[in-house]
């Protein structure tokens, strides 16, 4: 059926292809370049722009290879495959003709536009336009549409291709763009000048083929081709999405998707997209040390003095804490410092959580991928709201609702998901009997071949977090979601560093005092490794508090002395996305100021200290995190399914979780979930928008 | 000429009731429960024979295009859709049979809608037509109290029948752009394939018919294909509504034979052309989309489908246009493709892009603003539209500056050597602006 191949001819060449490949895919399967602008290939196809017409011998017309599926297409009359040319005199006049129009009213600005360099019509015309113009009237002008702070919009330069359009409908799941108007009338437009509510609406400009939706953080600032690019990893939700950071001299220019079929397709968040002013603003960018209240700027010498003193002093009464955005190389060196001091009191969750302690990774990882929403064919959703936890993975979850008609079921706050959903229930009192419920979702969650269970982090903090877990895990047993070939339960996290330091190890050691307790007054001296979502104004006036980070933000606000560090864009580093995937970022730019990479700063503690940590670069402290945790031999691996024997060991219990406190969104602002996306004008300014908040009219 | 006794719209002209008894008089729904009671395959088989080309313009066989529905009906139900969107300059049959025949309407989509196997038929109308919906609503509720349709009626096929109310777009009288506007979305043509015998109507096979394709098949099945193809020549069988407009001495709509020559139609029908035989120019033949043909070439022409396809135009919807020596051609085709450029849905590009290019330069060209390297361009960018979108509009906007083109470039060219020529210049008067 679906793979049966079918022959064709193409361009002379006798090619076989599955039957359900487009005419296009085909092609390109004999070795041809179709130019296209409307056909994207995650997007439905609408075939409108016509540029991918090709030669169907015997056909009357020319054919739009896009929209063409070669099982439909006719054998010769004599039987012989079909014969279909790709260049030649009648397809260039075809393409020919197509481009003119498409440039008649097309402003070619493109000395002024900001994607010129990397513009699909700018590149299409050189081989398919003609060096002057025969259209001497008048061009069309286009009114620019407001959608918000992220979206430029210069409309007139638009070709009515609809891929934002689709991409809205289909992937976002916000049906708010659409064409209006006909003919030569016909404009793209949100209709009413908003921005759109979608946590991806960026990925329209990198959609649009021309220059018509652009980056509006980006405009101006720089040529495509003057810029360093890259290829790293994000780190604003736990996903680990591949990006490419674009820098110019000292600074980044912008952020792009790279695909990687398993994380983020080619999708990116807008938080993950637009962070990067956040890096050049409020950033530590040289030791400071508290004096008469305030912070004085130091020298490091003086800084690490004073910090190695504030550790002598409390001795085992000290504490560190990691933040969000930890990478595993600072836990690892600042764990080691810890240890050879016997200080036991670390810890890297949120306060009151207490998953991974127990030192079982497939408890507190998501065993089934991310990829896995395409596979499984019942989702339930505990206590997360994936829309804003892992916006693009909420798109893949999304697709697979669509065409893979996939379950989902929700035990958790009833939001927009932009996906259909089964709610049931608010609280982990909900989970007590939920396979005893005769819903829909409840049927065909306990029927399907694959189940998946998917705990949010904010659920297991607190408490009730250890029952909520367990409880989880439980049904996921009893649904049959753990067998063979499927490790159906997982967490998703909202922190990129979390699984990485949970890897190292970076949990309470023997007596050792949790979140909680550090922030109760258990520590003289605590160490904050950017740990800024932590509630600091628990933390007592006596307490000296050491913050390590990168940016001034509450932690920097409430030191003693402040150790500045570098950003993800700034250094290698290690982190492990929430499927357990071991990703490092790439050094795009050098860290800001006398800002140094997390790792160093705490060997050179170490040396004050006199108790020297044993590597003396990041390749050194890199082998020993290896040999530490194999786990980080396996760079880009997740190990998915191979989870299925430690879950269906591990004991998940119930508990009566009636009474419980129901679950919580998982932060309250997408936008500003950590000090980079605070520091962050564009962020603030989204923020803004979408608490309905008038946005400050950006000066020129 | 066509015999009285031979008229299958013997109301045409609204002389007598549309209700439902008169029709019933005049031979409506007149053995339908009968032709209900032979199977579906018989009627396919009958409208072939008949010979019956769809009315709408293209000129597809009726009776085949009712077999390519499924043979039977799986998981998804079969619908009949009537395009009553009667948008084409020119053509005003339509109008007619539903304001005064609508009954004849009424029991084909019935019969029409039993050949395909489908309970529910949707007639979507245009925008415009206020007393046509009246007449056509009337007439249905009057069908469904006389329990002539709907649920277990007397006919013994379960059938509704809804009226949907276009809200005036040329480009909802292309089929998968109505099935569009139908499912409540924007009117713009789908890709084909899928046809829309195969994923129409909500995703559901479905055949889209015009209305005087519907209305004739009754009449048809009650005389006989035999009778229905006794008209006209091989190929081109049947009775046809045309639609005369323009410079005859009285336009009108008639129903004649297939293949009558223009010569007849107009002689017999139309008085007469306004100034004689020797003052005809040009013709449309089909409504605005086709190209015109010359007068030489169209006075004693067979007015059928194959004769006109010979002379590179087209029947199309039989509406024909007549234009004397009075007539600015230039000028003509420059309203027709201003037409087109309004309705053009700018889905694709050629269209979106092309016909305004073609209208603006037309523009000029009527006041022999161009230059004579235009006409060539013009001709190229006509070319450049027509064949290369996804639905017909891009045909039919380019088809009426090719025929301009082809028959009449030296018009053009005069008009630009006429615009260049020195003005005489009249010492002490001013010349008046235009």
């Amino acid at each position: 059926m679906a793979d049966d191949l079918f022959k064709l001819n193409i361009d002379g060449k006798d090619i076989e292809v599955p039957r359900h490949y487009t005419l296009m895919q085909a092609c390109e399967e004999a070795g041809a370049e179709i130019p296209r602008f409307c056909y994207h290939e995650r997007l439905s196809v609408a075939g409108n722009c016509r540029m991918c017409l090709v030669q169907w011998k015997g056909a009357p017309k020319p054919i739009a290879s896009c929209a063409q599926t070669v099982g439909d297409m006719r054998m010769n009359p004599d039987g012989t495959p079909p014969n279909i040319l790709t260049s030649g005199d009648y397809v260039e006049k075809a393409r020919n003709g197509v481009m003119e129009f498409l440039l008649i009213n097309h402003p070619l600005d493109c000395p002024i536009c900001d994607q010129g360099g990397e513009c699909d019509l700018q590149d299409q015309a050189m081989a398919y336009g003609r060096s002057g113009s025969r259209y001497s009237l008048n061009k069309r002008a286009v009114e620019n549409k407001n959608m918000g702070p992220l979206v430029k919009t210069i409309m007139t330069r638009c070709i009515q291709c609809t891929r934002c359009v689709r991409f809205a409908a289909e992937v976002a799941g916000v049906e708010e763009l659409g064409m209006i108007s006909r003919g030569e009338d016909a404009e793209i437009t949100t209709y009413l000048e908003e921005s759109l509510s979608s946590e991806l609406s960026g990925n329209v400009i990198d959609l649009c083929p021309v220059g018509a939706l652009t980056s509006k953080p980006y405009a101006y600032n720089a040529r495509p081709w003057e810029l360093r690019k890259t290829e790293s990893i994000d780190i604003m939700d736990a996903m680990g999405a591949a990006i490419r950071v674009d820098a110019k001299g000292a600074g980044v220019m912008r952020i792009m998707p790279v695909v990687n079929e398993e994380v983020n397709e080619e999708w990116l968040s807008d938080k993950s997209r637009f962070i990067w002013d956040g890096l050049a603003r409020q950033r530590l960018d040289r030791p400071y040390v508290r004096e008469g209240g305030k912070l004085k700027p130091a020298s490091w010498p003086e800084a690490l003095k004073k910090t190695a003193e504030a550790l002598k002093a409390s001795g085992a009464k000290t504490g560190f804490i990691a933040g969000d955005l930890i990478e595993v190389e600072q836990a690892r060196a600042a764990l080691d410092l810890a240890r050879s001091l016997d200080m036991v009191s670390t810890d890297c969750r949120p306060e009151g959580a207490g998953y991974g302690a127990d030192g079982v990774r497939e408890k507190y990882i998501l065993n089934p991928t991310l990829m896995g929403a395409e596979e499984a064919d019942a989702l339930l959703l505990i206590g997360t709201n994936p829309r804003v936890e892992a916006a693009v993975w909420n798109a893949r979850i999304r697709k697979a609702w669509l065409w893979n008609d996939l379950q989902v079921g929700l035990v958790g706050e009833p939001v927009d998901l932009t996906y259909g959903y089964d709610h049931l229930g608010t609280g982990p009192a909900d989970l007590d009997g939920l396979l005893d419920g005769d819903s829909a979702f409840v049927k065909a969650f306990k029927n399907a071949k694959r189940p998946m269970v998917v705990v949010g982090e904010q659920a297991l903090v607190g408490e009730q977090g250890e029952d909520v877990l367990n409880a989880a895990l439980k049904i996921a047993q009893d649904a049959g979601a753990i067998s063979e070939d499927w490790a159906g339960f997982g967490v998703l996290h909202n922190a990129a560093g979390r699984v990485g330091a949970l890897d190292t190890g970076f949990v309470p050691g023997e007596n050792g005092l949790d979140t909680k307790g550090m922030l109760e007054g258990g520590v003289d001296t605590l160490v904050l490794l950017g740990a800024d979502e932590v509630d600091l104004s628990r933390v007592s006036q006596e307490t000296t508090v050491i913050y390590v980070g990168s940016h001034g933000d509450r932690g920097a606000s409430r030191a003693d002395i402040v150790l500045p560090c570098a950003a993800y864009t700034e250094m290698e580093a290690t982190y492990v996305n929430t499927e357990g995937r071991v990703q490092m970022t790439g050094k795009a730019v050098q860290p800001k100021g006398e800002a140094r990479e997390g790792w160093a700063i705490f060997r050179a503690l170490s040396e004050i200290l006199e108790k020297p940590l044993s590597y003396d670069s990041a390749d050194e402290l890199r082998e020993q995190i290896r040999e530490h945790n194999p786990v980080f031999a396996g760079l880009g691996f997740a190990p998915g399914k191979g989870g299925h024997e430690a879950l269906s060991k591990a004991a998940g219990g119930t508990k009566n979780l009636a009474g419980a406190r129901p679950f919580e969104a998982p932060f309250e602002d997408f936008y500003l979930t950590n000090p980079i996306a605070r520091a962050s004008k564009t962020m603030a300014e989204c923020s803004l928008m979408k608490r309905g908040l008038e946005t400050p009219v950006a000066a020129e | 000429m066509l015999q009285d006794k031979d008229r299958i719209f013997t109301n045409l002209y609204g002389a007598h009731s549309p209700g439902l008894e008169e029709a019933k008089k005049r031979g409506a729904w007149h053995l339908t429960r009968e032709m209900l009671q032979q199977t579906p395959e018989w009627i396919c088989d009958q409208i072939k024979a008949s010979g019956l080309r769809g009315r709408g313009g293209a000129g597809f066989p009726t009776g085949l295009k009712w077999t390519f529905m499924p043979k039977e009906v799986r998981d998804r139900p079969h619908y009949l859709v009537v395009n009553a969107d009667e948008s084409e300059p020119g053509t005003c049959k339509d109008r007619e049979i539903m304001r005064h025949d609508p009954h004849l309407l009424i029991e084909g989509c019935m019969v029409a809608s039993y050949a395909m196997r489908a309970h529910a038929c949707y007639v979507y109308l245009r925008g415009e037509y206020i007393a046509e919906r009246e007449a056509l609503e009337a007439a249905v509720k009057e069908a469904y109290e006389a329990g002539l349709i709907g649920k277990n009626n007397k006919n013994g096929w379960d059938f509704d029948l809804y009226v949907h109310h276009g809200a005036g777009a040329y480009i909802c009288g292309e089929e998968t752009a109505l099935l569009e506007s139908l499912e409540g979305k924007k009117g713009q043509p789908r890709l084909k394939p899928p046809f829309p015998a195969n994923a129409g109507l909500y995703g559901c096979p479905t055949t889209v018919n015009n209305v005087e394709s519907i209305a004739v098949a009754p009449t048809i099945l009650r005389r006989g294909a035999e009778w229905f193809a006794g008209f006209g020549r091989p190929n081109n069988t049947g009775t046809k509504l045309f639609c005369v407009s323009g410079h005859v001495n009285k336009p009108c709509n008639v129903e004649e034979e297939m293949s009558i020559t223009f010569r007849d139609l107009i002689e017999t029908h139309c008085g007469g052309i306004r100034g004689g035989w020797d003052n005809l120019k040009a013709v449309i033949p089909g409504g605005s989309s086709v190209p015109m043909v010359p007068a030489e070439q169209i006075m004693d022409a067979y007015m059928d489908f194959d004769t006109l396809r010979d002379l590179r135009s087209g029947l199309g919807t039989a509406a024909v246009i007549v234009m004397d020596k009075s007539t600015d051609l230039i000028q003509a085709i420059a309203r027709i493709s201003y037409f087109y450029k309004h309705e053009s849905c700018g889905q694709c590009t050629p269209c979106r892009e092309g016909t305004g290019w073609m209208w603006r330069v037309l523009e000029r060209m009527a006041k022999g603003q161009a230059e004579m390297a235009d006409i060539d361009m013009l001709l190229d960018v006509a070319g450049q539209v027509e064949g290369h979108t996804i639905c017909a509009l891009g045909d039919a906007a380019a088809w009426p500056v090719q025929g301009l083109i082809r028959h009449f470039r030296h018009e053009i060219e005069d008009r630009i050597n006429e615009y260049r020529a020195p003005k005489t210049v009249v010492r002490g008067a001013t010349v008046a602006a235009e």
